[in-house]
C-alpha cells in the first residue's frame, strides 16, 4: 500500500496504474466512522422495529376483562348452554370473528361453571351433549364430563374454565385471552 | 438488418448479456443429466412462479381484514372476472408445488445428489422445503374461513405447548392474546411478503450454488464419492460429455414444466377453487376443522399419540428429523451415489412415504372422530329390533338417545372411535357390559351418573341380542379367569387388576 503519499509517490502510482489522492490513513477513518455511524443507525432503527414486531413480549397488560354474559335466568339450573360474548381485546375490523362462544353450565343456585369452547387438545370447538352428559371434540375425538372433567381420548386436562362472578342480577365472565395450556386462563 | 445488429451489440455491450447467458443458462452440465429424473427441480420452480403471478392478482382484489375477507373471497369466487380460476389455479398450483417438490427432493435424495461437493445445495433445498410449507399453512389462513380460524386455534394450542415461553410465543403468532384482526394481518403479511422475499432469495442461493457446484451427474453403482477426487472427476466428465444446458439437456424439462401448468390449469379448471367454506364466526360450532392435505398426516398423528408422547412429537420429533435432514450432507456425504447400492435409503423413503401416506389417508377418513349426528340421524337397522322384547327395544332407544352411536358403530353406520357393536354378545358377557358402561375405561367415558339402573338394564338386554342369529352369547363360564377381552382389558389397570 501508498504509504505518505501525501508528497506523491509517483513511481508507485504508476506501478498501479491508479491515483490515490486520499491520505490511506485520512481513508481509513472514514471508512471505520462510516462503518460505526452505520451500525448505529441501524441499532436505532432496529430497536424500534423488534420492538414493534415482539411487543407481545413486552406487554404486559392483562387483555381480560369482566364481560356480561346476561340474566342468570338465562341459565336455568341444571342445564349447559352456550353463550357468546364480545371479545374485551378487539380491534375496529375485528367483525364476527370477535364473538366468542363459551359453554355455561349452571349446576344448582349460584353455582356457575363457564367453559371455553377450545378443547384443551388442540382448540377445536367442544360440543355438548345434553342426553349423554358429554362434551365430544370433533377433531381428535376428546370427550369430556359435564362438569369439564376429562372423560376420553387425547386431551391433557378437562375444560378450561373462565374466572365468573354473578354481580346485579348477571352473569359476568372475565375473558380476553384465547386458553392454551401455557396460559389456561 | 444491420442497424438491428448494431443495437444487438451495443446492448450486449452495454449488459454483457452473452456472458450472462453462457455463465447461467448455457453452462455446460454432463449429458447424462438430461434425464425424465431431473426434471422435478425447475418444475417446482415454475410452480412458483405460478404462484407468485396468481398470487399477486389475487392480491389485487383480497382484503386481508378479518371483517372483510371472507365476503372478498366470495366476491372473488362470483363476481370478479376470472376471480374463481386464479383462486383455483393458485390453490392447485400449491397442492402440485408441494407435491412436485417432494419429488424433487426423493430424487436427490436417491440420486447422492447431497453428497460432496453440493452440501449447501442440498442444505438450502431444506430451507426451501420448511419455506413452502410456511407457505401452505399461511396460506390456508388466507382462505379465511371456518377451517382457517380452527386451524388457527389449533396452530395457537400446538404453540401454547411449547414448555416456559408458550405463552408469549402464541401472542406473537396471534398477533395479541386471541385470533383477532391483527391475527389476520400477520398471516397475509408472512404469506405474502416475508416468506415469498425468502424464498426468492433462498432460490437464488440454490441456483447459484447449482451453478457453481454443478448438476449431479447420473450416478453409477460403483462409483463412489471421495473428497480428494470428485473434483477432478466431474471437470472430467463435463470435459468428455458436457453440454450447455440450454439447449441440449433442458428439452425435458421444458416438456414436464409445460405439462405440470396444464395440469394445473387443468384441474383448476374441473375441481375449482376451495371453499371458503364457512363463515369464520367462532360462535357457529357444529364444524369439524380439518387441515389441507398437506397437514393432514400430522393432524392424524396427534389423534393416534398417547398424550405423553404429544410433546414428544410435536416439537423434539420435527426438531430431530428437521436436524437429520440438515445434517445429511455432513454424515453421509462421501461414498455410493447411486440408490441401487443404498438399499437403506430406499427403504427410509418407502417407510416415510407408507407413514406420512397412511396418517393423510386416516386424517381424511378420520374414524377417531364421533359422528356428531350419527345419534340422530342413522336409525338401529331393523333387524336389530325386530321379534325383540320390550326391555330389547328399550334398549335400544337408549342406545341411541345415550348417543353411544356416535362412537359405536352398528350395520356400519355411526362412529368408529369405539368397537363396531354388531356382534358385542359374542365378546362381552352381560355383567362385562355393566361394567364397560358404568365404569367406561378403554377410552370410553363412564356413564354411571348419566344412566338410571333401569337404563342400564335395558341397554344391556338389547346388547346381549347383537350377535350372529345362529351364535349364542359369550357366558361368564366361556371365560378363562386370568383372560380378559380386549375391551376390558383396555380399561385400565383398576378392573384389570379386581377381575384377576
Amino acid at each position: 500500500m501508498n504509504k505518505g503519499n501525501s508528497t506523491g509517490d509517483t513511481t508507485r502510482q504508476e506501478d498501479t496504474g491508479k491515483q490515490n489522492t486520499l491520505d490511506p490513513t485520512r481513508r481509513n477513518w472514514l471508512f471505520a466512522a462510516g462503518m460505526a455511524l452505520n451500525v448505529a443507525a441501524g441499532a436505532l432503527i432496529a430497536i424500534p422495529i423488534i420492538g414493534f414486531v415482539f411487543s407481545s413480549f413486552v406487554e404486559k397488560k392483562d387483555p381480560r376483562n369482566w364481560i356480561s354474559l346476561g340474566n342468570l335466568e338465562d341459565f336455568p339450573e341444571k342445564s349447559t348452554r352456550i353463550a357468546t360474548y364480545r371479545n374485551p381485546f378487539t380491534r375496529p375490523w375485528d367483525g364476527q370473528t370477535a364473538n366468542i362462544p363459551c359453554w355455561v353450565r349452571r349446576a344448582s343456585g349460584q353455582e356457575f361453571q363457564i367453559f371455553a369452547i377450545n378443547c384443551t387438545h388442540l382448540g377445536c370447538p367442544v360440543r355438548w351433549f345434553q342426553e349423554s352428559g358429554l362434551f365430544m371434540c370433533p377433531c381428535h375425538g376428546g370427550a369430556f364430563y359435564e362438569d369439564g372433567s376429562r372423560a376420553a381420548g387425547p386431551p391433557p386436562r378437562g375444560l378450561y374454565q373462565y374466572d365468573h362472578k354473578v354481580e346485579s342480577g348477571q352473569l359476568w365472565v372475565k375473558g380476553g385471552e384465547m386458553p392454551t395450556l401455557s396460559n389456561p386462563v | 438488418m444491420n442497424k438491428l445488429r448494431e443495437l444487438a451489440v451495443w446492448l450486449d455491450d452495454r449488459l454483457h448479456l452473452t456472458a450472462l447467458y453462457a455463465s447461467t443458462a448455457g453452462h455446460e452440465v454432463p449429458s447424462s443429466a438430461g434425464s425424465w429424473f431431473y426434471v422435478f427441480g425447475s418444475a417446482t420452480l415454475l410452480c412458483f412462479v405460478l404462484q407468485v403471478i396468481t398470487g399477486t392478482c389475487l392480491a389485487f382484489v383480497y382484503v386481508p381484514s378479518t371483517n372483510e375477507a371472507f365476503t372478498s373471497l366470495e366476491y372473488l369466487n362470483h363476481a370478479q372476472f376470472w376471480g374463481w380460476y386464479l383462486r383455483a389455479v393458485h390453490y392447485w398450483g400449491s397442492n402440485f408445488m408441494v407435491f412436485i417438490m417432494t419429488l424433487h427432493m426423493i430424487q436427490v435424495f436417491l440420486f447422492g445428489a447431497y453428497k460432496y461437493p453440493r452440501e449447501l445445495t442440498w442444505v438450502s433445498g431444506v430451507v426451501l422445503l420448511l419455506l413452502t410449507l410456511g407457505l401452505a399453512f399461511t396460506g390456508q389462513v388466507m382462505r379465511f374461513d371456518q377451517d382457517a380460524y380452527w386451524g388457527l386455534s389449533i396452530g395457537a394450542s400446538v404453540t401454547g405447548r411449547v414448555p416456559l415461553i408458550g405463552g408469549q410465543l402464541v401472542h406473537l403468532l396471534l398477533a395479541g392474546p386471541i385470533i383477532a384482526g391483527e391475527t389476520l394481518s400477520r398471516f397475509f403479511t408472512l404469506h405474502v411478503f416475508i416468506l415469498p422475499g425468502l424464498v426468492i432469495a433462498l432460490v437464488s442461493t440454490h441456483l447459484r450454488l447449482v451453478l457453481t457446484k454443478g448438476i449431479n451427474e447420473y450416478p453409477k453403482p460403483g462409483v463412489p464419492v471421495r473428497r480428494s477426487t470428485y473434483d477432478a472427476e466431474y471437470a472430467e466428465i463435463l470435459r468428455k460429455e458436457g453440454v450447455p444446458f440450454v439447449p441440449h439437456a433442458v428439452g425435458k424439462d421444458l416438456l414436464f414444466s409445460a405439462f405440470t401448468i396444464v395440469a394445473i390449469l387443468a384441474c383448476a379448471l374441473f375441481f375449482g377453487p376451495k371453499g371458503p367454506m364457512g363463515v369464520p364466526n367462532p360462535t357457529l360450532i357444529n364444524t369439524n376443522p380439518r387441515p389441507d392435505f398437506y397437514f393432514l398426516s400430522i393432524f392424524a398423528a396427534l389423534a393416534l399419540l398417547p398424550d405423553w408422547m404429544e410433546v414428544l412429537v410435536l416439537f423434539v420429533a420435527p426438531a430431530i428429523l428437521i436436524g437429520l435432514l440438515f445434517a445429511l450432507p455432513f454424515i453421509a456425504g462421501t461414498g455410493e451415489k447411486s440408490y441401487r447400492r443404498r438399499p437403506v435409503a430406499v427403504l427410509s423413503v418407502i417407510f416415510i412415504m407408507l407413514v406420512i401416506g397412511t396418517l393423510t389417508y386416516m386424517g381424511e377418513t378420520s374414524p377417531w372422530s364421533p359422528r356428531m349426528y350419527a345419534w340422530s340421524g342413522s336409525p338401529v337397522p331393523l333387524k336389530y329390533v325386530t321379534k325383540r322384547t320390550p326391555l330389547e327395544i328399550h334398549g335400544a332407544l337408549v342406545f341411541q338417545n345415550k348417543q353411544c352411536r356416535n362412537c359405536h358403530s352398528l350395520g356400519n353406520e355411526g362412529g368408529l372411535r369405539g368397537p363396531a357393536l354388531d356382534n358385542v354378545a359374542t365378546r362381552l358377557t352381560a355383567d362385562e357390559m355393566v361394567r364397560q358402561v358404568i365404569q367406561g375405561g378403554g377410552n370410553m367415558p363412564a356413564y354411571g351418573k348419566k344412566l338410571t339402573p333401569a337404563e342400564v338394564e335395558a341397554l344391556v338386554a338389547f346388547m346381549r341380542t347383537l350377535r350372529p342369529q345362529n351364535e349364542r352369547g359369550v357366558q361368564p363360564s366361556d371365560k378363562p379367569l386370568n383372560k380378559l377381552p380386549r375391551d376390558v382389558a383396555r380399561s385400565g389397570p383398576l378392573l384389570a387388576k379386581r377381575e384377576r
